[in-house]
Parts: C-alpha cells; sequence; structure tokens
C-alpha cells in the first residue's frame, strides 16, 4: 500500500484506496489510546502510559512504506508504531492488561511491545537507548546481504544522549540500512527543546555525522510519506542512513502523570488546529476522495476492532506465577540453540 | 571429530584467547569481532594481532571509541542472526556500556515473552596488577554476577580461555568474558586441537581436605601458589576455580566445603556487596553446620587501586594475606 512519487518526488495522485488506509490506520491508533485513557482511569492499565495522540501522522506516513523484511525499533511511546505495524489490537491491549495473552506475556506493559512476527524491537523505555540496537540490527543485516531497512524512531530529547550522536556516526561511517525518525514533539517529558539543546537545528545535527538529513511536517500524512519513501529509496540504494525530524506534537500530557504546567493551554490548542487526522479526513472529503458515509464507516470498523481487542484483553489470562522465570535464559528444548 | 594434531604447543593466555576467536571465525561464518583498535592495531593488548589480515575488515571491525553503541550493535546484531564477539578495552569502560549490557542484553529475553534472544559475547579486560590506576584496574567481573540475564566467564587457564568462547558463543543468550590482565602473558601448554569447555561447572584445580579456597580468574594462580606454600606446613588446601560467576555453581562450592569444612574465598573485587559475600551467604545458606569455622574473605582494599607498585601490591590479596586467612581459619599457633 504505498504511493509512489515519481522520478521528481510529486506524488502519484492519491487514491481514494490508499487515502482511506492513511486515514484509517491514523484512527486506530487514536481510537485505541482513547479507550486506553478511560481504562486507565478504571485501572485496568496501570504503569506508565505514553500516549501518541497528535503524532499518528508520522507512524502511518513513515511505516506504510516499510515491508515485512524491514525491522522496527521504537520507544515507550509505541502502540501507534506497533498498530501500524501489524501487531494486533488484541495483543497490545493484552499486554496492557498485564495478561499472558500480551505480546510480551505481560512482562513490558505499554512501554515494552515486542514481536518478533513482524520484526518489532520493542517499545525500550531508555531514551535513547534504541538507537544503538538499530545500528546493529542493520548491521546484521548488511552484513547478510539482506535488504531491510530498520526504522528507528525517537524523540528529540534522545538528541541530547550520547548514544544519538554515536549511533549517527556510526551508521554513516559503516553506512548502515537505518532511517532515524525523530519525532521532535517540541518537549522531552516537560523540557522545551531550545531549553536543553544549543543547537535546535536537528537535522544540522544529524548532517555534522555527514547523515542525510531533513525536516519534514510530522502534522501532514502525505509529507510523512514522502518523506519515508525518498528515504527509504535511498536507504535500500545503498547510500547509508537517513535522518528524518518530523515537527509534530502531542495533543496529551507525557504519560498519565503530568499536570503539563511547562506549556500552556493555547499553545495546544493551537496545534490541535492542525489535528493530522481531522486535517486528512477534511482534505478528502473536500476533494471528494472520501464521503461521509465511508468516514462513518471507517469509525464503526475501528470501534469495532477496538472493543474486540478489549474483550479479548478482559478475557485473557494471566501468566502463571510459576513461569514468572522462564526466558531469562532461552529455553534450548523450545529454540534450539536459537 | 578427529584431532588433526595432539602434540602441546606452549603458548601464552593471549595466544590461547586468540586462538579461540581465531577457531570462531573459521567455524561459523557469523562471528565477527568488533571493538576499538582490535583490527590495525592489532588490541589493546595485542589479543587480536593478525586476524585482520587474516579475515579482512569486514568481520574484524575496528569501531568509534563509542562504547555504548558499538555494545548495543553487538547486541542488535545478535538478535537479528550473527553471532558478534564485541571486545571493550577494560571493564572500566564497560560502564560507558551499561546502560545496553543491563537495559538490553540483560532484558530483552525475558522482558518480550522469549521472542527474542541475544547471543552476543562481550569479552573484556579485567583486574589490577599493572600500575594502571584506578581507571584501567577494577575488577568489577563479580558486579556484573549480580545481573540476571548475563552469564559471567572468568577464564583462569589457557584452557578455559580458548575453550570458553566457543562455548559462549554457541549459547542463545549474551555472555561476558573477564580477562584478567595480568594472565595475557602467562605461560603454559595447550594441545594444539584444545576445544570447547562447558561454561556452567565450578572445577578443583588443586584437591584438598583441611580447607577450601574459592576463587577465580586473576587470583586462581595466587590461591594456587598460597596452597603450595600451605601444603609445605602440613595445611592440605583445595582450591576450586568459580570458572563462572553467573549462574553460580553452588553445589560445587558447597560440596567443597562439606569436605573441607573450613572456606577462604580470594576475590580481587572489593568486599562490600561483592560475589564474595554472596558465595560467603551461599556457604551459611547451605553448609552452615558443616563448617569447622568462621569463612574468611581475602579482597582488595576498599579503596580505588593506586598506581604506585607497593600501594597497588598492599591492595590486592597476596600469597601471605592468604596464608594468614587459613592461618586464622585453622586456628592456632600457625600465625
Amino acid at each position: 500500500m504505498t504511493c509512489a512519487t515519481d522520478r521528481h518526488g510529486q506524488p502519484d495522485p492519491l487514491s481514494a484506496e490508499h487515502a482511506l488506509y492513511l486515514l484509517s490506520q491514523m484512527l486506530r491508533i487514536r481510537r485505541f489510546e482513547e479507550k486506553c485513557v478511560e481504562l486507565y482511569s478504571a485501572a485496568r492499565i496501570r504503569g506508565f502510559v505514553h500516549l501518541y495522540v497528535g503524532q499518528e501522522a508520522v507512524a502511518v506516513g513513515t511505516m506504510q512504506t516499510l515491508g515485512p523484511d524491514d525491522a522496527v525499533v521504537a520507544t515507550y511511546r509505541e502502540h501507534g508504531h506497533a498498530l501500524m505495524r501489524g501487531v494486533s489490537a488484541r495483543s497490545i491491549m493484552a499486554e496492557m492488561f498485564g495478561k499472558v495473552e500480551g505480546c510480551s506475556r505481560g512482562r513490558g506493559g505499554s512501554m515494552h511491545i515486542f514481536d518478533a512476527a513482524t520484526r518489532f524491537y520493542g517499545g525500550n523505555a531508555i531514551v535513547g537507548g534504541g538507537l544503538p540496537l538499530a545500528v546493529g540490527l542493520a548491521l546484521a543485516d548488511k552484513m547478510r546481504g539482506l535488504a531491510g531497512v530498520t526504522a528507528c524512531f525517537f524523540g528529540e530529547g534522545a538528541v541530547a544522549e550520547g548514544e544519538f550522536h554515536e549511533s549517527m556516526n556510526l551508521a554513516a561511517l559503516w553506512k548502515l540500512p537505518v532511517l532515524f525518525c525523530c519525532e521532535n514533539n517540541l518537549y522531552a517529558m516537560g523540557t522545551a527543546l531550545a531549553r536543553s539543546e544549543s543547537e535546535t537545528d536537528l537535522a544540522l545535527k544529524a548532517s555534522s555525522y555527514e547523515v542525510a538529513a531533513w525536516s519534514v511536517d510530522g502534522m501532514d500524512v502525505l509529507a510523512c510519506q514522502r518523506a519515508a519513501e525518498r528515504a527509504t529509496a535511498a536507504i535500500r540504494g545503498g547510500g547509508g542512513p537517513v535522518f528524518l525530524e518530523f515537527r509534530t506534537y502531542r495533543f496529551r500530557a507525557h504519560s498519565m502523570y503530568d499536570p503539563e504546567l511547562y506549556r500552556s493551554k493555547e499553545e495546544v490548542e493551537q496545534w490541535k488546529e492542525r489535528d493530522p487526522i481531522a486535517t486528512f479526513a477534511a482534505s478528502l472529503q473536500s476533494s471528494g476522495l472520501v464521503t461521509t458515509d465511508a468516514l462513518e464507516r471507517l469509525e464503526q470498523q475501528v470501534a469495532a476492532e477496538i472493543e474486540d481487542a478489549i474483550a479479548f484483553a478482559e478475557a485473557a489470562g494471566l501468566e502463571p506465577l510459576e513461569d514468572m522465570m522462564r526466558f531469562l535464559y532461552t529455553e534450548k528444548d523450545r529454540h534450539g540453540t536459537a | 571429530m578427529a584431532p588433526l594434531e595432539t602434540a602441546n604447543a606452549v603458548m601464552t593466555y593471549r595466544d590461547a584467547v586468540r586462538a579461540g576467536i581465531r577457531d570462531a571465525l573459521l567455524r561459523d561464518q557469523r562471528v565477527f569481532l568488533m571493538g576499538e583498535d582490535v583490527g590495525r592495531y592489532g588490541g589493546c593488548f595485542a589479543v587480536s594481532r593478525g586476524l585482520l589480515e587474516e579475515f579482512g575488515p569486514e568481520r574484524i571491525r575496528d569501531t568509534p571509541l563509542s562504547e555504548a553503541t558499538f555494545v548495543g550493535a553487538g547486541i542488535g546484531a545478535a538478535i537479528a542472526g550473527m553471532r558478534p564477539i564485541v571486545e571493550i578495552m577494560t571493564v572500566n569502560f564497560s560502564l560507558l556500556a551499561l546502560d545496553q549490557i543491563i537495559n538490553n542484553a540483560a532484558t530483552i529475553s525475558h522482558m518480550s515473552g522469549g521472542q527474542f534472544h541475544v547471543p552476543v559475547v562481550i569479552r573484556m579486560t579485567t583486574g589490577a596488577g599493572r600500575q594502571l590506576a584506578a581507571q584501567h584496574s577494577h575488577s568489577l567481573e563479580g558486579w556484573y554476577g549480580h545481573i540476571p540475564g548475563i552469564k559471567v566467564l572468568t577464564p583462569a587457564t589457557l584452557e578455559d580461555a580458548r575453550g570458553m568462547l566457543w562455548t559462549a558463543l554457541e549459547d542463545p543468550d549474551p555472555v561476558l568474558i573477564f580477562e584478567h590482565g595480568s594472565l595475557y602473558n602467562m605461560e603454559g601448554e595447550l594441545p594444539a586441537d584444545a576445544g570447547p569447555v562447558d561454561i556452567e561447572r565450578a572445577i578443583v584445580r588443586r584437591g584438598g581436605f583441611d580447607l577450601s579456597l574459592i576463587t577465580y580468574g586473576g587470583t586462581l594462580r595466587t590461591a594456587l601458589a598460597a596452597a603450595e606454600e600451605l601444603a609445605a606446613e602440613g595445611i592440605d588446601c583445595e582450591v576450586l576455580d568459580l570458572r563462572v560467576l553467573r549462574p553460580l555453581d553452588t553445589a560445587a562450592i558447597l560440596a567443597s566445603v562439606v569436605k573441607t569444612h573450613r572456606a577462604v574465598i580470594v576475590d580481587e573485587g572489593w568486599r562490600s556487596g561483592s560475589i564474595s559475600a554472596e558465595i560467603c551467604a551461599r556457604i551459611v545458606e547451605g553448609a552452615f553446620y558443616e563448617l569447622d569455622a568462621p569463612v574468611a574473605r581475602v579482597c582488595s582494599c576498599e579503596i580505588p587501586m593506586p598506581y604506585a607498585w607497593h600501594l597497588e601490591q598492599a591492595a590486592l590479596p597476596r600469597i601471605e594475606t592468604i596464608k594468614q586467612a587459613v592461618h586464622r581459619s585453622v586456628g592456632g599457633g600457625r600465625g
């Protein structure tokens, strides 16, 4: 389901089918997380939960360019990436319920979604900690002559970590197939970019490592798609890593324990006017690509999927305590020598 | 596999480690070595000298001075099907990669519900005795032994230096190998076809009936030397080489103590909150009523390792301090 760009970077006309696909994926993420808030209030979900609301265009626009042989490394704000990657809503919801049918058997929760089937390598809750891992995944693909691209998502806060700089350097030095996706939502928890970085031009930082880098409107799913297509084509062509800065915004608090003292309501409201789902839906309707009926059907489908996921999670079981120690080390009888 | 050559060869511990790496590179195309100055320089301690010429830069990879990222890259590459050997120059530098070792390597199998495995081997130099002062001399392998999800090996002999690596690479989980810096020049004989060894069990390096000297890594030689001198006095020490600090071979520790009824633990790490404390606790938990004397420990002084020769030597476990602890344990008149 990709929307190819021609050699001049001009997008092909957007098909109704593809438009609806992009919209449906963003909507799945949005509605899923809205339910998560309710379930958190009802204490069905505990721990830290970091919502992606407002940033959906980045995961959807970027990841629809990836194929099954590519790999994804994400952060603790990764429900959207996991859903977009094809990890089932059921297994993600069950994970958040702490159930054994969850994608990580309930050992990870919201912050640690893992799924081998879709090459989804977490759910890393150490800021910057996923970047070296992505470098290694890409190194393995390259050494084995595989064509995979590793897409590594992280926030702009990670740019202050040493692991960011080391990873940029090593990926560029070894020309590794990594797509670095920096989702700049302006705040590292509560710390604004300008309060933590002497140089706030993030693409410039990446460029200093000889990594091709540019900024993208992260509130525009088509812009995200175009950027990712151009980037992955360059990476697959052997050009080494690409860094994309997606300028985006999270509409919700950092996590469930955030009184949001660091930003004004007006600022949040201003960004909400650029809601990636509302604006895309409106443009599709005005151009006649999507009808009101189609939108309503979409909402119903999404609601049904989420209700099914919740019912699945509710009915799912708890990991037996006698299994708690399993998988600390590989179970050789089950996995051979892996 | 029929041995190609059975004659013993005289070599150093360094040669044995190199032979182990070379064996692995020859046996398995997924194996590669990466780290600071492992290629052109030939390794900070000359362990990998000649390997770049033999195997090329794809498989002998010089890295930037980026411990967190090249260790993390080793973890990622391992998850994706490679068998990386990551070399860190010294244990003190490994602290720059702790995030990757502890938050990723040690957690991913369990936290992913067994979906992902991390068959990476991370080698590093450890220990004092070379006047390298406080940022190149510490013994933190026992401290790594605190971490569930990794395995911690301390080869103290040529046989283990060569043979543990292959077994570690075949292990589907992350393995850390600590090579004591003072051992690299140790000479010995090793069969030319010396093969893999287990990475699970402690080994009695010297049998005895009066007292168990429990040690590992760089202090094995010291403990054996002390045991020889004590034997001349009529004290017959058993010397147990732990070989593996996680998982600890508790059964071997208890078996030795049950036999001798006395234990002195020799550990180059610091005493407080240490692997020596853990061993002591396991003895007390598992063999308390077998003990004829309190368990004793000979550890490094609790200071950053000093540079001056006399200070460094005074800070480390030595034959004399081991003998003193043994004399106190066997009691009366000899110490």
